[in-house]
């Protein structure tokens, strides 16, 4: 007979109220995103300070969305931006063509640009689009600079080359878990993250686990929270 | 009855001694509250439904303007004021501009005739508070909701679009099938009343709960009224006539700016009216127990308290039942609540005159209702053995689609 359970779904809608939100209050409250997110880019600096763009222009060249400009110059003799011949003295990103495929940190002989966690920026203008040197060269404690229209929150700008330690960058299998990369200023050599390999340290990377991003979506049986 | 004068006519006692400046002061301030009270209520009536469904899908709902988004209606409102307001280029210009009063304006009328409280004596006049009395009032409640159809129709029809005309097909259909229920199951509540007004029905059920209609006349015509009025407001599950998945917004698609925000607010607008007419009906309107302390006000609260409990259960409808197909509301409306209400009618009716005749009615009722149910067996039988034949290819001119879509469907 038809209609037999219609009350159930009365006492299923009811029955939601006392369950938790799927849902947060988003711009006061943020999920916690994960270390590899791929964000706006910063430009590194090693930990004397130099910074790491040779001005090499590969991640121009690789760019799909063709997004970068970026011009070279001779390292000027007395006061060398960068270790060795040549320095990035012209470095743009167009954020209203990026598309955040981080081909360009893949590129990096240097592991000079990478991107960090933050994707919350809106622009009122174009001009505001385009981040030169100025914005995205870290600061002197090694920090992404925060713009005004950029929405950082605390411990947001701490992970900004996850990505890139997330397997080595010698793309091999082989080197997983290795570190193959050179110290960032402010944060010295960070501690590779853990791939499939045991050597990890979740605490020092700021990794977190599949399993417990979506712990609120998985039975309990199965190591969730869900009852 | 011929009036013999003025305050004859109208059973409001606020005209007992005549029309004055006092008696007009009074008539306006009760109007321009009930309109502040209703614009209130309709934007706390939005709020309200969306953090409840909200609650019922494990989301927050409405949280950035003002405390607990409690502002957001208003946010909406201002944002659809200064949108651009469009005139589909085949539309009706003059009923598109005027369709949208035709919903909005009913749905404040009615208001008007639900006694939100009780009796008070300001300055020797004695005021009912509620903004108008008349003998008819529970017909005024039937003519404007019946008016509102209008608003519906026109603005479908007026906007030179087929899916907005589709809409208000279905809507009008639905409203004026469902209207029958509302008026039968009405018209039950009058036999215990004596009386149209709806003051007079409030008085007739006071002083206790087991004097509420809901109770005193069975449940049933509550239940009845109670589904007839989300039809008639087409409210989900009956929302067919703005079906989103069909029709892309229904009867309202071609609108935009402030009129697309008027058939809104009349739309919630109706949700609470509707649900102070079903607390007006059955139970017991400003009726509960109140104490010396601010005695004027307890029939307020209790008034207050009911329509919000009523508003509820409109959004937790809205949560738990999915839309109905149309075959399933027309099969609603005239196979199971009409013959209902209408078999209640006569039961209460019989009741009415003597305890005889109630129970012979009843028996009649039973009698009358076997042998439908035997007459459709027979149809459905008769139905399947031509459908049969049909499909062997033996039924002739008979045309079997209709009958085993229906198997298939149903």
């Amino acid at each position: 007979m038809p209609g037999l359970n219609f009350f159930g779904g009365f006492k299923q809608a009811i029955k939601q109220v006392a369950e938790p939100r799927v849902t947060t209050e988003y711009p006061k409250q943020k999920r916690p995103k994960p270390p590899r997110l791929h964000g706006r880019h910063v430009l590194n600096r090693y930990e004397d300070g130099m910074e790491k763009c040779i001005g090499c222009e590969l991640c121009a060249a690789v760019c799909p969305a063709d997004c970068i400009y970026v011009r070279g110059a001779d390292n000027p003799e007395d006061a060398p931006v960068s270790p060795g011949e040549r320095y990035g003295f012209v470095y743009e990103i167009n954020y209203l063509r990026c598309i955040h495929c981080d081909m360009c940190v893949e590129a990096c002989p240097t592991e000079a640009i990478t991107e960090s966690k933050m994707f919350e920026f809106s622009f009122t203008s174009r001009a505001d689009a385009i981040y030169t040197k100025a914005e995205l060269l870290v600061d002197d404690e090694g920090r992404p600079r925060r713009l005004p229209w950029e929405d950082w929150r605390e411990g947001e700008d701490a992970n900004t080359s996850a990505w890139m330690r997330a397997t080595s960058p010698a793309g091999s299998a082989a080197y997983e878990g290795e570190v193959q990369w050179s110290g960032e200023l402010g944060y010295g050599v960070r501690a590779p993250e853990g791939g499939q390999s045991n050597k990890r340290d979740d605490e020092a990377t700021g990794n977190i686990s599949l399993r417990e991003t979506l712990a609120n979506k998985i039975p309990s049986r199965f190591g969730g929270k869900v009852r | 009855m011929i009036p013999t004068s003025f305050a004859a006519a109208i059973s409001d006692p606020l005209f007992a001694k005549g029309f004055g400046l006092a008696v007009l002061i009074t008539i306006l301030v009760k109007v321009v509250v009930a309109f502040a009270v209703l614009m209130v209520s309709v934007m706390l009536m939005i709020w309200f439904e969306r953090k409840v469904i909200s609650d019922m899908q494990n989301r927050i709902g409405p949280n950035r303007a003002g405390p607990f988004g409690l502002l957001q209606t208003l946010a909406d409102g201002t944002k659809l004021f200064f949108k651009e307001d469009l005139l589909p280029e085949r539309a009706d210009r003059l009923v598109f501009r005027l369709a949208p009063y035709f919903s909005v304006i009913p749905a404040f009328l009615i208001f008007t005739v639900v006694p939100v409280g009780g009796v008070v004596t300001i300055a020797g006049h004695v005021v009912e508070l509620q903004v108008a009395d008349p003998p008819i009032g529970i017909l005024v409640v039937l003519a404007l909701s019946s008016l509102a159809v209008y608003g519906t129709m026109l603005a479908g029809w007026s906007s030179g679009s087929k899916y907005p005309l589709l809409g208000s097909v279905r809507a009008s259909a639905q409203m004026i099938s469902y209207e029958a229920v509302l008026g039968l199951t009405v018209v039950v509540v009058v036999l215990e009343a004596h009386g149209l007004s709806t003051r007079a029905i409030v008085d007739s059920q006071a002083s206790a709960f087991w004097h509420w209609n809901v109770i005193r006349l069975g449940v049933i015509p509550f239940v009845l009224f109670f589904i007839a009025s989300t039809a008639e407001l087409n409210r989900p599950p009956f929302d067919l006539s703005e079906g989103e998945s069909e029709l892309g917004g229904g009867y309202h698609t071609e609108y935009s700016s402030i009129r697309f925000a008027l058939f809104f607010l009349a739309e919630f607008m109706n949700t609470v009216t509707m649900s102070a007419v079903v607390v007006t009906l059955f139970f017991g309107g400003p009726d509960g127990p109140g104490f010396h302390v601010v005695r004027w006000l307890w029939p307020i609260l209790w008034f207050a308290g009911k329509t919000v409990v009523f508003c509820y259960i409109q959004v937790w409808i809205r949560a738990a039942l999915p839309r109905l197909r149309y075959d399933q509301l027309m099969d609603l409306g005239w196979k199971r609540l009409i013959p209902l209400a209408l078999a209640w009618l006569l039961i209460v009716a019989g009741f009415v005159w003597s305890l005889a005749w109630g129970f012979a009615i009843i028996g009649g009722c039973i009698v009358a209702g076997l042998m439908l149910a035997q007459s459709m067996k027979v149809a459905r039988l008769r139905r399947d053995e031509l459908s049969l034949a049909g499909e062997r290819g033996e039924g002739g001119d008979v045309v079997p689609a209709l009958g085993s879509a229906e198997r298939v469907g149903g």
